[in-house]
C-alpha cells in the first residue's frame, strides 16, 4: 500500500461522512461528486495509464443508464440491473476496443467521440425499447421520503466509487498497469518485448467503461427519468478529461481530487452565473491548459517521492 | 425519377458539405489540430449574414466578402495568441483547448442571440427550378455554386500563390519546410485564419438554406469530421470527395431506411473508414 | 556438407512490397543455430525490412518464414517475441520514462510466461550487469547517452532469452572505443550459443565477428557465404564495398 493510495482511501472515507453534515442539497452534490470521481478514475485507465485520449465516457454512461432503466422496467432488482450494466459495458467496450484502439491520436479520439453519437442515435431510434426521444421513466426503487432516497443513492454512488478506486489501485500495481504504462511510452517497443498490446488495451477500455456504465445505472434509478440527449451528452466525455488534466494525468489520487475540485467550481459557477456557466467552464479549461498543464498534483510534488506525473 | 432526384440532391448537398469541411480539413491537415470551434464559426458566419440582411439590408453575397477578412483576422489572432502555445502538445490538450474555446463562443452566441432558430428569407423569394425532371430550389443551387467557387478559390490559392504553396509544403513535411526557410509559425496562423474565413463564408451560405441557431454548431462540426475522414485531410479534392460520398450515402440511406437515420449512418461510415482506411479516399497516410 | 547443422530460421522466396516499391524480392536464406550471420548491403537494400518481416512488424507479401520448425509468416510481433525472436532497433526504442532497470524488466516480464514483476526486476539486474549498465539501473532511460541506450537495447533483447537475436546497426553513432566494447559483448553472446543476425556497416566488425555474410541489394540476395569469399565477390564489390576496399583487401592478401 503506497502512501498515495493510502491518502486516496482516507479521502474516500472522509467523503463517506458527508450525510452527517449536510441536507438534501449536500447529498445531491455529493452524489454527483462521487459520480464525477468514478468518471475521472475510469477515464484515467485508458487516458492516463495507456495514453489513449478517449472521448467515449458519455457513450458508456448512457448505455449503462439505459441498460439499467430497461431492466428496472422489467422488474429486475436494482443491484442486479446495475451489475448487469457493468458487465455489459465491460464486454461491449472490450469488443469495441479491439477495433478502435488500433487507431492512434486524433483518429482514436474522433472514433471514441463518434461512439457517443452513434449510441445516442441508436437509442433515439429504438423507440420500442427505449422510448426514443421521449425518454424513459424509471420506477421508484426505494420508498420512505426524499432524504432517505437521497442518502441511499449517495451511498450507492459512493460504494461504486470505492470499488472503482480499489480496482484502479490494483491495476496500477499489477502487470496490467505496468503493461499499459509501457504501451503509453512506446507501443512498438511493447509489442517487441512480447506484450500483446491489443489485449491489454481492450482490457483497459473495458475497465474504463464498466464502472461508468454502472454509474449510469445508478444515475438512471436516482433521477427516475432519462432521455438520449440527457445521458449521451458529450460533456460527460469532456468533463472527466478536464478533471484528469486538472488533477494530474495518470495519478488516481490526482484525478480524484481533480473531480472534486472541478465539481466545486461547477457548483459555484452554476449557482452564480447560470447563463454563462458553460462559457466559464470554457475559460477554466483554457486557463488550466495554459498555466497548469500537469495538473494540481504537480504543485504538491514535494509530498511524494516519485515523479509527479505517474504515480 | 427517384434515383435521379437522389443523385442531384446528393451532388448539391455534397458541394455544400465540402464547403463546410474544407476549412476544418485545412487546419487539421496543416496544423494537426482538430478545431472544435469550427462549427461555431459556421454558425457565427450564418448570424453575420442574417444580421447583415435583417438590419442593414446587405445581401448575402456581399456578406461573403465582409465575412472572409473578418473571420480570417479572428482566426489568425486566435492561433497566434492562444493556440500557438499548445501547438506541440499532445492531441488531448489541443482537443480540450479548442473544446473550451468552443464552449465560450457557443455560450456567447446563445447569450446574445438566444437559441431560437432564425431563418434568412430572401425577398423576393427565389423559388425553384426544374432540372432533368428534378426539382431544385434556386437558393440551394446558388449556394452550391458559391460553395464550389469558394473551394475553387482555395484550390487556386494553394496551387498558385506563394503563401498557398508554403501551406502545402508545411502540410506535406513540416520539417522540410522549416529547412526551406518557411516561417512555420506564420503559416500556421495564416492557415488557421484561412480555415476560419472558410468556415465563416460557409456559414453565410448555410444561412440561405438552413435555419440558424447556436444549437446547430455540433451538427456542422460532425459533418466536417465525417467529410474529412472520408475524403482525406488537407486537400480540396479530398473535401469534395468526402462531401459527395457522405451526401450520397445519406441520400441513399434516407431513401432506403428513412431520414431519421441519416446522422447515425454518417457516423457509422466514419467509424468504418477510420478502421479500414483512415487516410480517406484521397488522403495520405500518416496524419494522426 | 560435412557437419550436421541445425537450421533455426529459413526464408523461402520471401517478398515484400509497399504500394509500388518492391522492398524484398524472392529472398531465400537459412540461418543455422549458433551462427553469427552478417547482413550487409547499401542503404535501402531492405535489410531492416527483412528483419521487420521476420519479426512480424510488417507481414511478408509472399513467401514462407519458418523458425525453429514453425511457420511464422503470419505471426504478430508479440508472438514472434515470445517464440524466441528478439531484436534491437537501429533507432533505439526505449521506454523513455522508465528506469534502465524497468526497461529490461519489461522485456523479461512480457516475453516469459509466469514471470512476476519482482522476478523480472531481479533478472534485469543481471542483464544490466552483463552490458555494463548496473550503475545506471535507477536512471531514467531518457537521461542515458546514446551508447548506453544501445547497450540498454541489447540488455532488453537478452532479457527475452532469445533463440535468435537480430542486431540492427548496434554500432551506428558509436566511437571506436564504444564499438570495441560492443564487439566484445557480441563475441560473448555468440560464445554463449545465441544465434545472431547482425545488420552492420562497419566491415571491420563484420569480419571480426561473423561466421557467414549475406549481401542484400535492391531487395535481392546477391551473395551468401564465407566472409572471405563474399568480400571478393565482384557483384558485392560493385554494389556495396567499392573498388578501393577490394584493392586494399587484395593487397592484404
Amino acid at each position: 500500500m503506497t502512501r498515495v493510495n493510502l491518502a486516496l482511501l482516507i479521502l474516500i472515507a472522509c467523503v463517506a461522512s458527508l450525510p452527517l453534515f449536510g441536507g438534501a442539497y449536500a447529498l445531491r452534490v455529493g452524489t454527483i461528486a462521487c459520480m464525477y470521481a468514478i468518471f475521472a478514475l475510469s477515464w484515467n485507465i485508458v487516458g492516463g495509464f495507456a495514453g489513449y485520449p478517449s472521448f467515449a465516457t458519455a457513450a458508456f454512461f448512457g448505455f449503462g443508464a439505459y441498460a439499467t432503466a430497461i431492466l428496472l422496467n422489467k422488474g429486475v432488482p436494482l443491484s442486479v440491473a446495475v451489475i448487469g450494466s457493468l458487465v455489459m459495458c465491460f464486454l461491449l467496450a472490450a469488443a469495441l476496443g479491439t477495433v478502435l484502439l488500433r487507431l492512434r491520436g486524433h483518429y482514436f479520439a474522433i472514433a471514441s467521440l463518434s461512439l457517443v453519437e452513434v449510441f445516442r442515435e441508436l437509442v433515439n431510434n429504438a423507440t420500442d425499447l427505449t422510448g426514443g426521444g421521449m425518454g424513459l421513466n424509471i420506477p421508484l426503487a426505494s420508498g420512505s421520503g426524499i432524504l432517505a432516497d437521497a442518502t441511499f443513492f449517495f451511498y450507492a454512488m459512493w460504494g461504486l466509487m470505492l470499488i472503482t478506486a480499489v480496482v484502479v489501485m490494483i491495476v496500477s500495481a499489477s502487470k496490467l498497469g505496468f503493461g499499459l504504462n509501457c504501451i503509453r511510452q512506446n507501443e512498438t517497443a511493447s509489442n517487441m518485448v512480447g506484450l500483446n498490446s491489443t489485449l491489454y488495451k481492450s482490457a483497459a477500455f473495458g475497465l474504463s467503461a464498466c464502472f461508468v456504465g454502472a454509474a449510469g445505472g445508478i444515475y438512471a434509478a436516482w433521477v427516475h427519468y432519462i432521455d438520449p440527449s440527457d445521458v449521451f451528452d458529450i460533456l460527460y466525455s469532456v468533463k472527466p478529461i478536464v478533471m484528469a488534466l486538472m488533477g494530474g494525468l495518470g495519478s488516481p489520487l490526482g484525478v480524484f481530487c481533480g473531480a472534486f475540485v472541478y465539481l466545486g467550481l461547477e457548483e459555484v459557477v452554476w449557482r452564480n452565473y447560470i447563463q454563462i456557466h458553460s462559457g466559464v467552464l470554457g475559460v477554466l479549461i483554457i486557463m488550466l491548459l495554459l498555466f497548469l498543464p500537469h495538473g494540481l498534483i504537480s504543485l504538491r510534488s514535494g509530498m511524494f517521492r516519485r515523479k509527479a506525473k505517474h504515480v | 425519377m427517384l434515383a435521379v432526384q437522389v443523385l442531384i440532391n446528393a451532388l448539391v448537398l455534397g458541394c455544400l458539405y465540402a464547403c463546410i469541411a474544407i476549412g476544418f480539413s485545412l487546419v487539421w491537415g496543416v496544423l494537426n489540430v482538430i478545431n472544435l470551434i469550427h462549427g461555431s464559426f459556421i454558425v457565427l458566419g450564418a448570424y453575420l449574414a442574417w444580421g447583415a440582411y435583417q438590419w442593414l439590408g446587405i445581401s448575402p453575397w456581399y456578406a461573403l466578402v465582409i465575412a472572409a477578412p473578418l473571420f480570417f483576422a479572428f482566426g489568425y489572432l486566435l492561433q497566434r495568441l492562444l493556440l500557438n502555445r499548445v501547438i506541440s502538445a499532445p492531441v488531448l490538450v489541443t482537443l480540450t483547448l479548442t473544446f473550451g474555446l468552443d464552449l465560450i463562443l457557443n455560450n456567447a452566441m446563445i447569450y446574445y442571440f438566444k437559441a431560437d432558430y432564425r431563418k434568412l428569407t430572401l425577398s423576393p423569394p427565389t423559388g425553384s427550378i426544374s432540372l432533368f425532371d428534378v426539382v431544385v430550389p434556386v437558393d440551394r443551387l446558388i449556394a452550391t455554386a458559391s460553395a464550389l467557387a469558394l473551394t475553387g478559390l482555395l484550390y487556386l490559392l494553394l496551387r498558385r500563390s506563394k503563401v498557398g504553396r508554403a501551406i502545402v509544403a508545411v502540410r506535406l513535411d513540416r520539417d522540410a519546410a522549416v529547412l526551406m526557410g518557411v516561417d512555420v509559425k506564420s503559416i500556421y496562423a495564416i492557415a488557421f485564419g484561412l480555415g476560419a474565413a472558410l468556415a465563416g463564408c460557409a456559414g453565410v451560405l448555410m444561412a440561405l438554406i438552413f435555419p440558424i441557431s447556436p444549437l446547430t454548431s455540433s451538427a456542422y462540426l460532425g459533418k466536417a469530421f465525417v467529410v474529412c475522414v472520408l475524403g482525406g485531410l488537407g486537400s480540396v479534392s479530398g473535401a469534395l470527395a468526402g462531401g459527395l460520398l457522405l451526401a450520397l450515402v445519406e441520400g441513399i440511406g434516407s431513401t432506403l431506411i428513412g431520414p431519421a437515420h441519416a446522422t447515425t449512418l454518417s457516423f457509422v461510415l466514419l467509424i468504418i473508414f477510420l478502421v479500414v482506411r483512415p487516410q480517406g479516399l484521397l488522403g495520405r497516410k500518416g496524419f494522426e | 556438407m560435412s557437419e550436421i547443422r541445425h537450421e533455426i530460421l529459413h526464408l523461402s522466396n520471401v517478398s515484400r512490397h509497399f504500394s509500388g516499391l518492391q522492398a524484398l524480392r524472392d529472398v531465400t536464406i537459412s540461418v543455422n543455430k549458433g551462427e553469427v550471420l552478417g547482413l550487409i548491403g547499401p542503404n535501402g537494400a531492405g535489410k531492416t525490412t527483412l528483419v521487420n518481416t521476420i519479426c512480424g512488424v510488417t507481414p511478408a507479401s509472399s513467401g514462407v518464414v519458418t523458425f525453429d520448425g514453425k511457420d511464422i509468416t503470419r505471426v504478430k510481433t508479440y508472438q514472434a517475441a515470445r517464440l524466441g525472436l528478439s531484436r534491437t532497433f537501429q533507432i533505439v526504442q526505449p521506454f523513455a520514462e522508465f528506469t534502465a532497470l524497468d526497461n529490461v524488466a519489461a522485456a523479461a516480464l512480457f516475453s516469459q510466461p509466469g514471470e512476476s514483476l519482482r522476478s523480472a526486476r531481479e533478472e534485469a539486474r543481471a542483464h544490466l550487469a552483463f552490458v555494463g549498465l548496473d550503475a545506471q539501473a535507477s536512471q531514467s532511460a531518457a537521461t542515458l547517452t546514446l551508447a548506453m541506450r544501445k547497450r540498454l537495447e541489447l540488455a532488453k533483447a537478452l532479457a527475452m532469452k532469445p533463440k535468435l537475436l537480430f542486431l540492427d546497426e548496434v554500432n551506428a553513432g558509436l566511437n571506436s572505443a564504444e564499438v570495441e566494447r560492443a564487439t566484445k559483448l557480441i563475441h560473448q553472446l555468440a560464445a554463449g550459443g545465441i544465434t545472431i543476425v547482425m545488420i552492420e556497416h562497419l566491415m571491420k566488425v563484420v569480419l571480426n565477428v561473423c561466421t557467414r555474410i549475406a549481401v542484400l541489394h535492391n531487395g535481392q540476395l546477391i551473395a551468401d557465404g564465407q566472409p572471405r569469399d563474399v568480400i571478393k565477390n565482384p557483384a558485392v564489390v560493385d554494389a556495396y564495398l567499392g573498388q578501393q576496399y577490394a584493392q586494399r583487401n587484395a593487397a592484404r592478401g
